[in-house]
């Protein structure tokens, strides 16, 4: 009778250390997934901070100007179209 | 007995207790009273009235964290940032907790670019809370943070940015510091836009950490992307050819508007003088101005074209009928209206080529009052275009029956009439369309709108076109209007202004047209308000915006060339060019 009960009182003991165990194991789990849910979201920023930046360089204002004053480029005149055509 | 008595003290008398008998039972009652008590708070508190405390525990550790939405982004049509949300930091101070070495005050207040005494004024005052600098980027409030300042803490917000800055400021508008719409596509797509923040509730432990996810409250709706019709290039292109016809002209302010005749989009829309939405410090109300949707302006012989269409549909009028306009002079009632010289007798296409108010005005009077306003409803004018815009206007058209015989007159040529450089636009889209119109669209349209409404026939639209083709021609009033490579059909505009019931000696010149005349691909507006150099008919002053917004927009939506470019090349085959004359036989 005393060795059914130290059984069930070691199970109990160890069920309760399972308990606590899987209850960390759940925290930590839990802690990793706010991290990389937090990464994502950070890299969600960046990559707006990079598109809008990636706008601002390429705004046409500035590649106006640097085509017409860095590499003197310039609408064609007329005389300068070559219209190509499909074939009929 | 025994002689050997134990000494007994209880019966010493001195150590006799004479208690009265109350005063152990009263000590004992008394105890048993206050253990039942506690017992008895102790399961009021644990049975019957736990709730209270059980959430007073959790709030110990328990939180509700809102969990933020990002504003939706607005692309053009092609995709490229228009408006895009950043998180930026603003920094905060609780003055009392604040207690900084000089040295510590120094670096807070180098990076951020604030006076030491300025800071210090700060620092001192006597609220519990200040912001010291709000709107950071991440950069710099990480280098605050890292100086680890007692008392001085941050809180992120979001911050919009607009690439475009000036160039699309009005059709974009501008959110406020709380990141709502105020003005533009950004107050008008809010709900689209704003998404809503979420909430939720965690567990913290005692170092902040969040331990466990009790309950989602409310997941976060992101603000969703809004795309419009704009194309950024064919904006630009507006919005500088807008820029120095101002400066060239000396003029108060302008607006151009670019549609694309096949889908209704609004392609471009710009406005001077405008404003940088990044650095809103130094507004005044007149860059805010959305002129193209908000202002309504007299439009002058713009309206004519209408008039001469109406004439054609209702077979009152051929394009060869020939009017007498002789001598430029002719009298209503007790108002005499005049053209701007004598032109004597001209045909129709000639009085919409040459602009004569008198041709018009008899056109016009051929008909009631109500067959006009008939035409101006279904023109869409007197009524706003209900796009949405904040603050649209509808312009101004009075009900025919309190039309007098002269409003009917001026009414022809675009005088005692109002309306808005997109409404005017739009009306042009039944020359560019065959004879429809349709709705406009601010974003991008997926596919051919069908919702048409007709208002004149496509043979009556085919012989308008070639007139309106002749203005831009050697004789019309706009030959600086005409593109190179294409066929162009439109109209001038030069319209005297009105200030306090009163017509002043100050113009607004205007020109409104199409591209290519053989099928239109584009509606091109342009106004520009009270030139005061360089001239101020509408052919010398908006034909040459137009032309240029027209000839870029082309180009850049790759528009085949409808007229021989002189002299134009065409490529074949390879080493074989042909000359002008052999691709016009080509077309």
């Amino acid at each position: 009778m005393i060795r059914f009960d130290a059984l069930l009182v070691a199970l109990v003991v160890a069920s309760a250390l399972g308990v606590v165990a899987a209850q960390h194991h759940a925290r930590k789990l839990f802690t990793e997934l706010e991290r990389q849910q937090a990464r994502a979201h950070g890299l969600e920023v960046e990559w707006g901070q990079l598109q809008l930046e990636q706008s601002t360089w390429a705004a046409h204002a500035r590649v106006e100007k640097l085509a017409r004053e860095k590499l003197g480029m310039r609408p064609p005149v007329s005389a300068q179209v070559i219209v190509v055509e499909p074939q009929s | 007995m025994s002689k050997q008595r134990p000494v007994t003290f209880n019966h010493n008398p001195l150590l006799k207790r004479e208690l009265p008998a109350w005063r152990p039972r009263f000590v004992l009652l008394a105890l048993l009273g206050c253990s039942l008590a506690l017992v008895g708070r102790a399961a009021y508190l644990q049975g019957i009235n736990n709730a209270f405390l059980q959430a007073k525990g959790e709030s110990r550790y328990a939180r509700v964290i809102e969990v933020p939405a990002t504003r939706g982004r607005i692309t053009d049509r092609n995709g490229d940032m228009l408006a895009v949300s950043t998180p930026v930091r603003s920094v905060w101070a609780i003055p009392s907790d604040a207690k900084l070495e000089p040295a510590d005050t120094r670096k807070l207040a180098a990076l951020l670019e604030m006076n030491v005494a300025e800071l210090n004024d700060r620092l001192s005052s006597g609220r519990d809370f200040v912001y010291l600098k709000r709107q950071l980027s991440p950069d710099l409030a990480e280098r605050i943070a890292e100086l680890k300042l007692p008392g001085i803490h941050q809180q992120q917000e979001y911050r919009r940015y607009y690439p475009g800055g000036e160039v699309t400021a009005h059709m974009l508008g501008f959110t406020g510091v709380e990141d709502k719409g105020q003005e533009g596509i950004e107050l008008a797509y809010e709900k689209i836009l704003a998404g809503a923040p979420g909430s939720r509730r965690v567990i913290k432990d005692r170092r902040g950490q969040i331990v466990e996810d009790v309950e989602s409250i409310r997941p976060p709706r992101e603000g969703e992307d809004v795309v419009l019709s704009m194309d950024g290039k064919i904006q630009y292109l507006a919005y500088t050819a807008l820029r120095d016809a101002m400066q060239e002209h000396k003029a108060k302010a302008g607006a151009a508007v670019v549609l694309d005749a096949r889908t209704g989009e609004v392609l471009a829309l710009a406005n001077a003088p405008t404003f940088n939405p990044n650095n809103r410090s130094n507004l005044t109300g007149a860059q805010l101005r959305n002129r193209a949707f908000t202002d309504a302006f007299e439009p002058g012989s713009v309206m004519k074209p209408f008039i001469v269409g109406m004439a054609l549909e209702r077979g009152k009028v051929k394009p060869s009928t020939v009017i007498d306009t002789a001598p430029g002079r002719m009298t209503i009632g007790t108002a005499t209206i005049s053209d701007s010289h004598r032109m004597g007798a001209l045909t129709v296409a000639e009085v919409i080529q040459k602009s004569s108010n008198i041709g018009t005005v008899k056109i016009a009077l051929q008909f009631s009052p109500d067959e006009m306003w008939h035409l101006f409803e279904q023109l869409g004018f007197g009524a706003p275009l209900n796009l949405g815009f904040p603050g649209e206007t509808g312009g101004r058209v009075r009900p025919a029956k309190s039309w007098r015989p002269i409003e009917q007159a001026t009414m022809s040529y675009g005088h005692g009439i109002s309306m808005s450089l997109i409404q005017i636009a739009r009306a042009y889209m039944v020359f560019a369309r065959d004879g429809e119109l349709i709705p406009l669209s601010l974003t991008k349209v997926d596919g051919l709108p069908s919702n048409g409404r007709r208002v004149f026939s496509p043979q009556t639209v085919k012989e308008m076109r070639a007139m309106l083709e002749t203005v831009t021609e050697a004789g019309g009033t706009a030959t600086r209007a005409h593109v190179a490579g294409y066929r162009v059909g439109g109209k001038t505009g030069t319209a005297l202004k009105i200030e306090g019931g009163v017509y002043t000696k100050k113009y607004v010149a205007s020109f409104v047209g199409f591209a290519p005349a053989s099928n239109p691909r584009l509606v091109v507006a342009v106004m520009i308000d009270e030139p005061t150099a360089g001239g101020y008919y509408a052919g010398t002053v908006a034909g040459p915006v137009f032309s240029r917004i027209m000839e870029g927009s082309l180009r850049t939506l790759g528009v085949a060339p409808d007229k021989p470019l002189a002299p134009l090349q065409l490529a074949r085959k390879p080493g074989e060019v042909a000359t002008a004359t052999q691709a016009r036989e080509n077309m």
